[in-house]
């Protein structure tokens, strides 16, 4: 009966329609017009300045700066925790004393708030804190560096502090991937005389590839959107060595009042991560969703 | 079917867009007087304040309910809001056709901004027999002229610092130029003190107290008050301001990491390094002893604690007297009846503004409410105060906000080397051209 329906599917999707248009599709929209006036929240939109806002901000080296440390953070996590985390969860996945604590024990940080994490590290990096103190206890004294007030020293500093906040995500990932391959697999490559590295490299990595990939897609967003971290440590200092694009954005919306010019920021933004993010799903999740998505069908 | 299927359609769509307008509603109808009504109707006003701990909280509940008590036809619905929350809410309900009647103000460009917008109430005529009693602040709450707010609060930066450092160092006498300020750093560091200076320029806004003050020091006041309505900054003396700048930090009188250290934040801020002898001094505002007391092992204001006025530099065009500071306000919105300055009125009359000053959280403006500020750092800094020739205020408030940062913004790169005073100039005059 199509016309029950179509009843139904307008009593189920009406409502969340209509809310998701309102506070999604709406805000993503007014952002788009607000981007083309200079405005400073008060009062009506009379100042049109077209594309204006969009050339400033392109032509800005700050924010310029903020962009090339967001492709920073991507580029180091995709080579730096991808590794780390693959290794830990699988000797997290090997049969040990005390595995269940470890999990928990490296599961833990990702559970924090961004504030406690944020303050936490605040307290071990400042000068002569936990940092620097064990650095010297173990005869390392010579790597104390200023890990916040460097400029060239801060963003890379604030990837090991995002790394220690978000690898337990990736490892709980890679661990439920983990679990999902059979062990027969693995058991009948070894009994033809293959080494343990090749059963990781032949078996283990590729029907985790999935799982990889989905991790990375989060892992890319999640760089792309970086902020509280940022914010809560170093504001984007010193002298923008740490901003990204969503810390810039605030600053220049809300803490300078441009609410124009900050709206044509989080457009870039947006489009930067709507690119990306349909980049990947076309390029590189195509085989994993269309399996899916064939097999619903079919 | 076909047309009941339809019904049920917009049947269904008509039912969710009910049920979220009804969960959007629910806002006040309160009427407001219109202004020029009769002063015996009812009227309700709500009041932003951004007091939200106590004894600011309980006082400031206290004075609205003397005043319903004095006016019983008035209702005052006061709503504390965390200080952080005004940058967003106050854009937000000036916009709408349901702001506040009263909220806290700081004055200065973005007072300027919500007048030019129609959105603040002209005071002028009604403050006009007694707002001559609450001294030379008033000024930063005019635009053109015209009093759009009423400051309750006002303070002035300085120097505090550790005297029994300084003694150990044997610097007599609080440095009295810029040259005894440079020569007391030196003397300090030869006594073994790490950090002479004590500076949180990792929220920038510390930073900026050295260039603003030395430029208070040494262009015309007249340049100084022309700046935030002309934004002309070719006089020669804005540069010097900035080389002066350079001079301090070539001298090397920070502490380590300063680039990264907080303001008020733990016992690493530049307020905790204070407080804790681990610096000699610090540029910092009137509340610095409240801030420091909270960031010492017991709580106390540490003994031995000075301060000191932002010393003079020879041959500047500004006088040795010119102080800089800031305050807090409160402004009547466009839709707040004529009880809202009235109100306001009693708010900073002399009763009200020794009760505050007794509270220690914050200095009163009023006239003869001084006594009522027992601590002899800030009997000193409040005696300086009301004898400055000319009090400035801070220039990122001063200033249309997007500039004011815009100038915090370089003043601190120029602190991390990365910007020089002329840099720092025409990073200001390009955010004014954009302004």
């Amino acid at each position: 009966m199509p016309g029950r329906k179509h009843a139904e599917l307008a009593l189920f999707v009406g409502p969340a329609l209509v809310v998701y248009s309102m506070f999604v599709l709406l805000p993503i929209g007014l952002a788009f017009w607000y981007a083309m006036y200079r405005w400073n929240g008060i009062g009506p939109l009379t100042d049109f300045v077209g594309l204006d806002n969009y050339r400033r901000a392109l032509q800005d080296p700050a924010f310029l700066g903020s962009i090339r440390h967001n492709a920073i953070i991507i580029v180091l996590s995709l080579t730096l925790q991808l590794p780390l985390a693959l290794g830990l969860a699988v000797l997290l996945n090997a049969r040990l004393r005390g595995r269940a604590l470890l999990r928990t024990v490296v599961f833990a940080p990702f559970v924090l708030s961004e504030v406690i994490t944020g303050v936490i590290w605040l307290l071990i990096l400042q000068p002569d804190g936990l940092a620097d103190r064990t650095l010297q206890a173990v005869g390392l004294g010579g790597l104390v560096q200023l890990w916040l007030a460097d400029r060239e020293i801060v963003l890379y500093t604030m990837f090991v502090v995002i790394t220690w906040k978000y690898i337990g995500f990736a490892i709980i990932l890679f661990l439920a991937g983990l679990q999902g391959i059979p062990r027969e697999l693995a058991e009948a490559a070894e009994v033809d005389g293959a080494s343990k590295p090749r059963v990781f490299r032949h078996i283990t990595v590729p029907l985790l590839g999935p799982t990889i990939r989905v991790w990375a897609f989060l892992s890319i967003i999640g760089s792309l959107q970086l902020f509280d971290l940022i914010w809560i440590m170093t504001l984007g200092g010193p002298a923008n060595a740490s901003s990204t694009m969503a810390t810039y954005m605030v600053d220049r919306g809300f803490r300078r009042y441009q609410f124009g010019y900050g709206s044509a920021v989080a457009v870039i933004l947006f489009l930067i991560s709507f690119g990306v993010s349909l980049a990947y799903q076309r390029l590189v999740l195509r085989r994993d969703t269309a399996g899916a998505l064939t097999r619903m069908a079919g | 079917m076909t047309a009941l299927t339809r019904r049920w359609r917009a049947a269904a769509l008509l039912a969710g867009v009910a049920l979220l307008l009804a969960a959007c509603g629910g806002g006040s109808d309160t009427p407001t007087a219109e202004p020029g009504g009769d002063p015996n109707q009812p009227v309700t006003m709500t009041w932003w304040h951004n007091a939200t701990a106590d004894p600011g909280k309980s006082y400031y509940q206290s004075i609205a309910d003397a005043y319903r008590q004095a006016h019983p036809n008035v209702t005052i619905e006061v709503q504390p809001l965390q200080n952080e929350q005004f940058s967003t809410k106050i854009p937000v309900a000036l916009q709408s056709n349901d702001p506040p009647d009263i909220f806290q103000q700081w004055g200065g460009g973005q007072l300027a901004d919500q007048v030019a917008a129609g959105k603040v109430q002209d005071l002028t005529e009604a403050s006009r027999p007694w707002i001559g009693t609450l001294g030379p602040a008033v000024n930063n709450w005019q635009v053109d002229g015209r009093q759009y707010g009423i400051p309750y609060t006002f303070g002035i930066v300085g120097f505090w610092y550790n005297k029994s450092l300084f003694q150990k160092a044997g610097i007599g006498a609080p440095p009295a130029t810029f040259e005894d300020l440079l020569g007391a750093v030196q003397k300090l560091k030869s006594a073994g003190v790490a950090a002479p200076i004590a500076i949180g320029s990792k929220d920038k806004w510390p930073d900026a107290f050295y260039w603003d003050y030395l430029a208070l020091r040494l262009c015309s006041q007249d340049v100084m008050q022309r700046s935030a309505t002309d934004y002309n900054f070719d006089d020669p003396c804005w540069t010097r301001a900035g080389d002066m700048v350079k001079q301090l930090i070539d001298a090397q009188p920070f502490q380590k990491g300063f680039l990264a250290t907080p303001a008020q934040q733990g016992a690493g801020s530049s307020a905790g390094l204070l407080a804790n002898g681990k610096a000699a001094m610090e540029l910092m505002g009137h509340w610095n002893p409240g801030v420091m007391q909270s960031l010492t092992p017991d709580k106390k204001v540490p003994d031995g604690l000075g301060w000191f006025p932002f010393p003079a530099v020879s041959g500047g065009a500004g006088n040795p007297d010119a102080a800089l500071g800031g305050g807090d306000g409160f402004s009547c919105s466009f839709k707040a009846p004529p009880a809202c300055v009235d109100f306001l009125k009693f708010l900073v009359s002399v009763d009200n503004q020794k009760r505050f000053g007794e509270l220690n959280i914050g200095l009163p403006v009023a006239e003869g409410s001084e006594t009522a500020v027992a601590d002899p750092n800030l009997k000193g800094l409040v005696e300086f105060r009301n004898q400055a020739s000319y009090i400035q205020t801070y220039l990122d408030v001063a200033y249309a906000t997007s500039v004011g940062q815009a100038l915090n913004d370089a003043i601190a790169q120029q602190f991390a080397g990365q910007l020089d005073a002329a840099g720092v100039v025409e990073a200001v005059k390009s955010a004014a051209a954009s302004r």
